[in-house]
């Protein structure tokens, strides 16, 4: 089998068994989101349980395979290595957080959804694909102004006499 | 309302990790759906057919799971008009933040990243005064 096929074909096992997991755990039940998001009301604390077990197995996985020079099927490992905190990343978290509490769907769940064919599931799922795109090209518009700006600022200070 | 259910929970937690973990150890990647979508969007060259291949493996496992056990699904707890208003937050939101549940509330916590931590702390927090201001509101 070759190199491609391989990583298409754990890609698809990977995401089976994320959804499958999504499933089993509750997270596919917006009605459970919404009570766990809900501490003063009747909380339903289940969700907290779907983070443990997921993070449990992932961070002693992450540190045995970080051990490795290269992940099996791809020349080096993608991983994000920023650690500053900017207010991109805190009000995109906040508005992700609001949506979160009035749909109930998270974007992984949503998909999982579909086969429902739930009205709301695919409201919720093509105005989260609009919402993605127009950000991203508003980010993209934006950035490139701030950008032309500062080599405007740049250009202007280099001419100047002092 | 629903039942405190912690042992499916954890189950499920945990095959969640384990996909996490094999896309990690296989392809050197991160288990984000929203990023995930967001590379199939906005596609780059040679970056695109993995990304298909587990948003397809997603939506398959829903179809098998709607046809075995339908009782795993529940429908958005509002309306329409709602779940239009959630999708549109939800897309932009994790467009800004980099990132939704599983990139920073699953992925980056394992790693211990900071940036991963407060955007968790952050939507956990936004979403819990939003589902207690609606409540108040009577639109819970």
């Amino acid at each position: 089998m070759k190199r491609k096929s391989k990583q298409l074909l754990v890609s698809l096992v990977a995401g089976l068994m994320f959804g499958v997991g999504l499933a089993v755990s509750g997270m596919t039940q917006p009605g459970k989101v919404v009570g766990f998001l809900d501490p003063l009301g009747r909380w339903d604390a289940s969700l907290m349980f779907v983070m443990a077990g997921a993070i449990a197995v992932h961070f002693v996985a992450y540190r045995l395979v970080a051990r490795r020079g290269a992940p099996l099927l791809m020349p080096q490992f993608s991983l994000p290595t920023r650690r500053d905190l900017d207010i991109k990343l805190l009000a995109g978290a906040a508005l992700f957080g609001i949506g979160w509490g009035v749909g109930g769907f998270c974007p992984g769940p949503a998909l999982v959804s579909l086969a429902t064919g739930a009205p709301t599931v695919l409201a919720f799922v093509v105005a989260m694909l609009v919402g993605t795109l127009v950000t991203a090209r508003l980010d993209a518009l934006l950035t490139q102004r701030a950008n032309a700006r500062r080599r405007t600022l740049v250009r202007g200070n280099a001419e100047s006499p002092l | 309302m629903h039942d405190f259910t912690p042992w499916s929970a954890l189950a499920g937690g945990a095959l969640i990790g384990l996909s996490a973990s094999v896309l990690l150890l296989a392809l050197g990647k991160v288990a984000g759906i929203s990023g995930l979508i967001g590379g199939l969007l906005l596609p780059t060259r040679g970056d695109v057919t993995w990304r298909a291949a587990f948003i397809t493996g997603l939506v398959v496992a829903g179809a098998a799971v709607w046809a075995l056990s339908p009782a795993s699904f529940g429908s958005s707890p509002r309306g329409v008009g709602f779940a239009v208003a959630a999708g549109l937050l939800v897309g932009a939101g994790t467009r800004l933040g980099n990132g939704c549940t599983s990139g920073h509330g699953v992925c980056g916590l394992s790693r211990l990243s900071v940036r991963s931590l407060a955007a968790t702390l952050t939507f956990i927090g936004a979403g819990m005064g939003t589902v207690t201001l609606l409540r108040l509101l009577g639109a819970g």
